[in-house]
């Protein structure tokens, strides 16, 4: 046994830290939590009103840009039908509302500290150790900041999807404007392209498929993330499983399961498809 | 009147870590060189090419051929020594100036090509004068007119991946005249073809370079191509310049074993042609008696 004298327990110190913070520096937190809430309500209230068919036609659509391919096109507009049938439509929205909050906040974060860490070496020997030591954590830790500035709700589970899946584009914003071929920047540079020029008309384009693999990545993992922030109060199909969990109601849990599995692959093939259609032309 | 491009004393050495060199200690210098912590590509080159001039510079794979040719527009920055080009000193220019100076005093085509893969044949073209902020009409009509001068006139649409190596060197080389620089930088732009393309685009720069009159600043390992073009040429050896002079001089008085080698195969194929064409006199003089 560890003797019980030795016990020594911070957390009611990290409490009144917290509280501190938050007192201090009511405004910002208020003023981000607002703007996150504002940006969900919008796009979940967007996607309540658009009928289901628009939906599914609009991912048929989709599909079709980046596939070119029926059978791909079918398969991506039929398998979303199962959500509704389910019953689970609603709840698909509030998760796809949130998933898009998240990606939306993690790109204008995640793109442009990533184009920073590729342009100027010292921010990317600064921000990669995190970045690396983020990756080893289980993402049931992302919840604990997010619960402590913000309670329970959907906006820390906003955050919480946020700070878990912005690494991936930051990431590979970077690797793919590294990746860039010095021959092509050089002769940008003969040229006599500015700093900015070359970053504009050479890097930034030939590190789109990068980028663009960086925002399927990133939009994976907010779905993954999604549905364990359900925990603090996040909503939509996460919870659902949830509760299946806790009533051990394996059939209601299963619907819920497929619903996220559906979700995700329609998500992923259409992100995905999007990022090869900005391979570089070779005709 | 004043020569196009003046090199004095141009050296550029590669180092490992930042430490300061000891320029005028030759003898150091051999010792760092030797231990592997610095490469010594371009040393104490000098030289001036004349305005219309072609200079040629010929030497084998890792004499500094490459390095050289990017330091006249600081692509690589030289360790010592300056570089005037168009009475431009290059080597004392800030950032701003150099950017200017790339843009209109002196275009660089490229073996590798260097075409961006995400443009079209014509947006490469255009894409100094874009750099330029010149307005899309206009340097697409300039863009369009150079692609009739190097003979593709119809592929504007398409996309550098799609072309053959010719035709991608033919964009580089309309990407290079279009903004009219006076000074034409080409490295080994034809080592990656196949030979009889590369006899065609030769032939082509010479006709080219009648009409254009540009200076030409030519690197290449292949000595048949430095003699058909060259006006002048060095042949560089470590990062040297061995010999200087008209391709006739170098092949006639080589200055050095390095250049002997060089020039010998070529040698012997002229005097060999030779033979053959005095044989053929003597047996056409015999048949006609
Ligand atoms: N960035 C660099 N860092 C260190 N050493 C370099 C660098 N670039 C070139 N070198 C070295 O400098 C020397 C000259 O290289 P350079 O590319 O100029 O030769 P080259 O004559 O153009 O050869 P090639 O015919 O193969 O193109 C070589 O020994 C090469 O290894
Ligand atoms: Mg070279």
């Amino acid at each position: 046994m560890f003797p019980e004298t030795w016990q020594f327990n911070i957390a009611n110190h990290i409490n009144n830290f917290v509280n501190w913070l938050l007192d201090t520096f009511a405004v910002f937190f208020d003023g981000l939590s607002s703007v996150v809430l504002n940006l969900l309500m919008n796009i979940h209230s967007a996607l309540d009103a658009i009928p289901w068919w628009i939906i599914i036609l609009t991912i048929a659509l989709f599909a079709w840009f980046v596939s070119r391919s029926i059978v791909t096109v079918t398969i991506l507009a039929i398998l979303p039908v199962f959500i509704g049938l389910f019953g689970l439509w609603p709840l698909a929205m509030e998760t796809l509302a949130i998933i898009l909050t998240a990606v939306v906040i993690a790109l204008i974060i995640g793109i442009p500290i990533g184009v920073l860490m590729a342009e100027f070496k010292p921010i990317e020997a600064i921000i990669r150790p995190i970045l690396d030591a983020m990756q080893t954590m289980p993402s049931f830790v992302y919840l604990i900041p997010a619960l402590m500035f913000f309670g329970l709700g959907k906006v820390p589970g906003v955050l919480a999807t946020v700070i878990y899946s912005t690494p991936p584009v930051m990431r590979l914003t970077c690797l793919g404007l590294n990746q860039v071929p010095s021959e092509v920047e050089e002769a940008a540079l003969a040229y006599g392209a500015t700093r900015w020029q070359l970053l504009k008309e050479a890097r930034l384009p030939l590190a789109m498929p990068s980028i663009l693999a960086g925002v399927n990545q990133t939009t994976m993992m907010a779905l993954a993330m999604v549905v364990i922030a359900s925990m603090i109060g996040a909503g939509g199909l996460g919870y659902e499983v949830l509760i299946s969990i806790n009533r051990v109601n394996v059939g209601r849990g299963f619907e819920a399961g497929i619903s996220v599995v559906i979700l995700a692959i329609v998500i992923d093939r259409l992100t995905q498809g999007f990022a090869k259609r900005f391979e570089p032309p070779t005709t | 009147m004043s020569s196009a491009i003046e090199v004095s004393d141009l050296w550029k050495i590669y180092q490992n870590g930042k430490q300061q060199l000891p320029l005028d200690d030759v003898e150091k210098l051999e010792q760092l060189k030797e231990s592997g912590e610095i490469v010594i590509a371009v040393r104490e080159v000098s030289f001036n090419v004349e305005p219309g001039e072609v200079f040629v510079v010929m030497g084998l794979s890792g004499s500094g051929k490459s390095t050289l040719i990017r330091c006249l527009l600081r692509l690589v920055e030289p360790t010592r020594g300056s570089i005037i080009i168009n009475e431009n000193d290059v080597t004392s220019m800030n950032q701003k100036d150099l950017t200017f100076f790339r843009r209109q005093e002196a275009s660089m085509i490229f073996q590798h090509y260097g075409l961006l893969p995400h443009r079209t044949v014509i947006d490469n073209v255009a894409f100094g004068l874009k750099l330029k902020g010149i307005s899309k009409e206009e340097r697409y009509s300039k863009a369009r007119e150079m692609l009739d001068t190097v003979g593709l006139q119809g592929w504007e649409e398409y996309y550098p991946g799609s072309l053959s190596g010719g035709m991608r060197q033919r964009v580089g080389i309309a990407r290079a005249l279009v903004a009219d620089p006076p000074v034409l930088l080409m490295d080994e732009p034809f080592s990656g073809l196949d030979p009889l393309i590369r006899r065609e685009m030769q032939d082509e720069l010479v006709k080219l370079q009648q009409s254009m009159n540009k200076t030409i600043f030519f690197v290449t390992h292949d000595l048949d191509e430095g003699m058909t073009l060259g006006d002048r040429m060095a042949v560089m050896k470590d990062g040297k310049f061995v010999q200087v002079g008209k391709p006739e001089e170098v092949l006639a008085d080589p200055a050095d074993d390095y250049v002997a080698r060089f020039v010998q195969d070529k040698k012997k194929q002229i005097e060999m042609a030779d033979k053959e064409r005095s044989k053929k006199d003597e047996e056409l003089s015999r048949n006609v008696s």
